[in-house]
């Protein structure tokens, strides 16, 4: 199955990756190959088989309702991009 | 043409954990920035979720307190798309195995009549940070504050079953009372600890052909809500009559400019690719577990109403009012029971109380006048010690931190002069000085005896700088006028 | 002292012929020396080496050490360590230095162990080549115009070279076996939950599983009962007590009986791998173990389900290097939507891209249900084939990969043929179950693996049987050109 370059672009912005103008033909045509392989799906029968989104039959543990993590802020920060008095700075958020 | 109104409610409400759904970093509301932000809630590299027991139990007593299926089974999902107060990218939530299924809403309408809003499900997740626009940074950026990333939410989505904004805000209203009255959430509105996304479409009256509907979002209070809700459909019904259509879209609704506004929707906006959290593995409810919340499970705002008749004999809707609020109820309780007189505690707290902490914007649990206060001053105004007006001018005191009731009367020289000589005296005193208006009283016709009584009253209290108990002046008075007629 | 086994190593420093000081000193000479033609290791942490050393031979002389303390190891580079630069082979985190240990390597510490520093992997941990890193490729200590393969390409050259006689690495698809087997080292990929992913950075949540890389069997007993641990960090690492992976070493293989499946001789295995395989099975036939045909009729659609599950769930897990908190941004952000789409298109390479495109397209809106919903019940028919297997057999044997180490560059431009390389190793990352590549014998001068799939949990009998086949075969012990001596 190939991919059309809309939805390559689509797929970019969803991910938030820019994507070269130059290189989408290219990507585009790595992508169709890859779903090439994964379209041998289609063809099994899977009628009525569970889906299966983790191989242990384990449950969820639960946590105490207790306060374990103190601040450390400067450490988390240590490494950020750009902060202001504790804050993460971003360009500009438009709502 | 008329028009019939559709609303759902969707209520995102932040519960009372000491901790975050998936991390044991601190919920306290109003900490510096990010010092409440873990490596978890950051989405440090390599970080995982583990989930928090008592958002489980507390999203459990939500279900019980609606009467609703609890799910056995429960799964989180992962909600894909970027915002910069959203730090994995994504938002773990729930979607097709919800923790809590159908139920049931009962809601009372001021004509007295009650109507039943259906819940489709409640689910688990975590709520987002906050981007801050104004700081001590340059005007190109927003500020990230992720304190209240990864605070557990539930959210209530209910069916679209009400039809006008009064049915809307009692349903809103009976949620926060349910939720306050479980103790699950502080029911602080200003804090964000509810909010509301209000569905809202129009269709010509009487027709089943449902209208398209705007999504209203992130609605903080009461009033905002009512707002947005009787503008909207203003708005929809005008769009429509002047031969348009509704758009399907989110909205915002400005409480200061009373202005609402679309959120450009963006091609791709609902992609959102939801799929099953691998980090996290099936919840699993056990009987027992349900069993042993539904055995602790604290009164619920009906019961309590129901109660407050019965036990404090009061009327159906003063003990609605007490109820509804979880901390109003357990005021007006520590209040009755320290006093004599409850329906007089129950008129205070609903009268001069509430009137008070919303004219300065105070919740009740930070009422400057604690129960016990307002119950000393019931027990003056009880034994007849003050005057309803003296009592006023003590709760004023007692506001204003001046001290209890009984000291404030005694500062001030309020105290009510019930001493029957010393108001005989007082009585005498002034028909003496005022024998015209005795004659007049004496000359005229009973009926309009009565009138005349007032004019005594009046000088009598003057005289007594407004200290004479008014009930027993009266008595004198019709009694010293009596033998003299 | 780097041709000696760990095994051989804790008896050198508790017997005290040499100290880990100096053991420490010789590897890091080496490093120096030798790892420049290999780019196996991209940091190397001398200074805490030492200072750790110095603190294990204090331990080792208060007697009571633990059986790692003062044996020199690699992380691959996915294990976040407190202080020291993680960056999962990608420039998105070249300057990401956390503040918290992954539990791997704190486990290590804990034990005395003495971390030389981090080994080079495929950029995420994503590819069979190492040649994704951007850090550049690893080349194979046996050849170093091929692959080491990957992505723990970094740990198994660093240990096929002597620059350490273990190294930590993760396994999502085959990258802790597909790399073992062709720089013809030993390497086991435990069962899905017994090592705990805390700190561990994500690639496919379900898939990815932490494991030790050595020489020998032995060896990788040793590394496993330190990595192995029950933490409730992470809510898939499964609480069951972890046994002494070294205490059935010895157990011989009489009456084992040994599943190979026909699957795994079929079209596209190199005849010279082909035959080290049946050889060394042969082997193990001969020393008493029963060989039985099976059959794993959904194998070949691991690999398709495969790159369906494991790109989506990398779509979300990489969805939190953004560019705002950690890791790159890029330079001068237009504004907010240029800051996301930049930082990510500059700070991630091809191949991530890539798979993050494939596996938002396959969660997206109208192709869920075909792609990952699909994927995720072949996911379910292909542990059935496990689960009917091991009603008949113990272990399962095959090839660990389908040829030997291949030349750099040689897969082209198309990325299926790569994917492709991980033919054999996957199905076992879907199912959840142990699995391990040992050498089996050489082809072209390059070493081939043979892989033992166990039932979960069964790791004790895998490296039993790893064991048995090293006591009577010498593959282990070859050494590459120049590194033995």
């Amino acid at each position: 199955m190939s991919i059309e370059r809309q939805e390559i672009e689509k797929l970019a912005t969803l991910s938030r990756i820019a994507i070269n103008e130059s290189t989408i033909t290219e990507v585009s045509q790595r992508l169709s190959s890859v779903l090439g392989l994964v379209d041998q799906l289609q063809a099994v029968n899977t009628e009525g088989v569970d889906a299966m989104s983790h191989p242990m039959q384990a449950t969820q543990r639960l946590r105490e309702d207790e306060v374990t993590e103190l601040n450390q802020r400067e450490a988390l920060q240590a490494t950020a991009p750009e902060t202001e008095d504790g804050l993460f700075l971003v360009p500009k958020v438009i709502e | 043409m008329s028009w019939d109104t559709v609303i759902g409610l969707e209520i995102h409400v932040q519960l009372a954990t000491k901790t975050k759904i998936f991390s044991g970093a601190s919920t306290a509301y109003g900490a510096e920035p990010n010092t409440q932000a873990c490596a978890i809630d950051l989405a440090m590299p390599g970080t995982l979720p583990v989930l928090n027991k008592q958002a489980v139990n507390y999203a459990i007593m939500f279900g019980l307190a609606i009467d609703a299926e609890i799910g056995q089974v429960s799964a989180f999902e992962r909600k894909n798309y970027f915002y910069p107060d959203l730090p994995k990218g994504y938002q773990t939530t729930q979607l097709e195995k919800p923790i809590v299924g159908r139920g049931n809403v009962e809601i009372q309408l001021a004509d007295g009549s009650t109507k039943n809003v259906r819940i489709h499900h409640a689910h688990l997740e975590e709520d987002a940070g906050k981007s801050l626009h104004e700081g001590n940074f340059s005007s190109k950026f927003s500020g990230i504050d992720l304190n209240r990333a990864g605070t557990p939410l539930i959210e209530i989505v209910s069916e679209p079953d009400m039809n006008n904004a009064e049915e809307a805000i009692a349903f809103a209203k009976k949620i926060h009372s349910i939720v306050t009255s479980l103790g699950i959430c502080d029911g602080e509105m200003s804090q964000g600890s509810m909010r509301f996304d209000v569905n809202v479409s129009v269709k010509p009256s009487g027709t089943d052909i449902l209208g398209t509907r705007t999504e209203t979002k992130n609605l903080n209070s009461f009033k905002f809500m009512e707002e947005a809700i009787k503008r909207e459909v203003e708005r929809q019904i005008d769009v429509i009559e002047d031969g348009g259509a509704i758009v399907q879209e989110t909205r915002l609704y400005n409480g200061e400019t009373k202005v609402a506004r679309s959120m450009r929707s963006k091609e791709e906006a609902n992609d959102y690719r939801y799929f099953p959290c691998p980090d996290l593995l099936p919840v699993i409810v056990s009987d027992e577990q349900v069993a042993e919340l539904r055995r602790n499970l604290p009164e619920l705002p009906d019961a309590r109403q129901a109660r407050f008749t019965q036990q404090y004999n009061l009327s159906d809707y003063d003990a609605g009012i007490l109820s509804s609020d979880a901390a109003m109820a357990k005021y007006f309780e520590a209040a009755a029971s320290t006093c004599s007189d409850a329906k007089l505690a129950a008129n205070w707290t609903i009268g001069e109380l509430s009137a008070r902490l919303n004219s300065e914007d105070l919740s009740i649990t930070n009422s400057p006048v604690s129960a016990q206060q307002l119950a000393g001053l019931i027990t003056r105004i009880a034994d007849n010690s003050i005057s309803g007006k003296m009592a006023k001018e003590v709760f004023e005191g007692i506001w204003a931190g001046e001290g209890s009731a009984d000291e404030i009367i005694e500062a001030r020289g309020l105290k009510q002069v019930s001493d029957s000589g010393a108001l005989e005296q007082m009585v005498a005193d002034v028909l003496a000085a005022n024998q015209t208006m005795v004659d007049d009283y004496i000359n005229t016709d009973e009926a309009k005896r009565k009138k005349k009584l007032g004019g005594f009253m009046g000088q009598i209290m003057k005289a007594s700088k407004g200290q004479a108990n008014p009930q027993q002046v009266n008595q004198i008075l019709a009694k010293k006028l009596n033998e003299l007629l | 002292m780097h041709n000696l086994t760990i095994a051989e190593l804790i008896k050198g420093l508790q017997s005290k012929e040499f100290t880990s000081v100096e053991l420490t000193q010789h590897f890091l000479d080496r490093i120096d020396s030798l790892n420049p033609a290999y780019n196996a290791v991209i940091t190397v942490t001398a200074e805490q080496a030492l200072k750790a050393a110095a603190a294990a031979d204090q331990r080792l002389a208060a007697g009571d050490a633990p059986d790692l303390c003062g044996v020199p190891i690699l992380h691959k580079d996915i294990f976040c360590t407190d202080g020291v630069r993680t960056s999962c082979g990608s420039k998105m985190l070249d300057n990401f230095i956390p503040p918290y240990n992954a539990t791997v390597v704190e486990n290590f510490e804990q034990a005395g162990a003495v971390v030389l520093g981090k080994t080079n992997m495929d950029e995420f941990a994503m590819g069979s080549s190492n040649e994704t890193s951007f850090y550049g490729p690893v080349k194979n200590p046996w050849a170093t115009d091929s692959v080491p393969g990957g992505s723990s390409g970094g740990s198994a050259a660093a240990v096929a070279a002597r620059l350490a006689p273990g190294a930590t690495a993760t396994d999502t698809g085959g990258s802790i076996r597909q790399p073992a087997a062709l720089c013809g080292v030993s390497g086991i990929k435990p069962t899905y939950g017994r090592v705990s992913r805390w700190g561990m950075i994500a690639f496919a949540s379900s898939l990815d599983q932490g494991g030790p890389m050595a020489r020998t069997a032995e060896d990788c007993a040793l590394l496993l009962n330190c990595m192995a641990s029950y933490d409730d960090k992470d809510s898939t690492c499964i609480d069951r007590e972890v046994p002494d992976y070294t205490a059935d070493l010895n157990s011989s293989v009489k009456g084992l009986r040994i599943g190979v499946p026909k699957e795994y001789f079929s079209e596209g295995l190199h005849a010279g791998t082909e035959q080290a395989v049946r050889a060394a099975l042969a082997k193990l036939e001969e020393q008493g173990a029963e060989l039985v045909e099976i059959s794993l009729p959904n194998s070949a659609l691991s690999v398709p389900a495969y790159y369906v599950i494991a790109p989506a769930e990398a779509s979300a897990n990489l969805s939190r290097f953004d560019g705002s908190r950690y890791g790159y941004r890029c330079e001068d952000p237009k504004d907010l939507q240029d800051m996301y789409c930049r930082s990510r298109a500059e700070g991630f390479g091809e191949e991530v891209q890539r798979r993050i495109l494939i596996g938002t397209y396959c969660l997206s809106a109208g192709y869920y249900d075909a792609y990952y919903g699909k994927s995720q019940q072949v996911r379910q028919l292909i542990q059935q084939d496990f689960v009917s297997a091991f009603e008949k057999v113990d272990l399962i044997m095959g090839p660990t990969c389908p040829s030997p180490a291949f030349k750099f560059g040689s897969k082209g431009d198309d990325p299926v043929a790569m994917y492709l390389e991980d033919i054999y190793t996957i199905a076992t990352n879907l199912a959840g179950l142990p699995g391990m590549s040992i050498p089996c014998g050489m082809v072209e001068d390059k070493p081939v693996g043979l892989q033992i799939i166990g039932n979960y949990f069964d790791e004790a009998l895998i490296l039993n049987a790893a064991h048995q086949y090293q006591q009577i075969t010498e593959w282990h012990d070859l050494a590459p050109a120049g590194v033995a001596s």
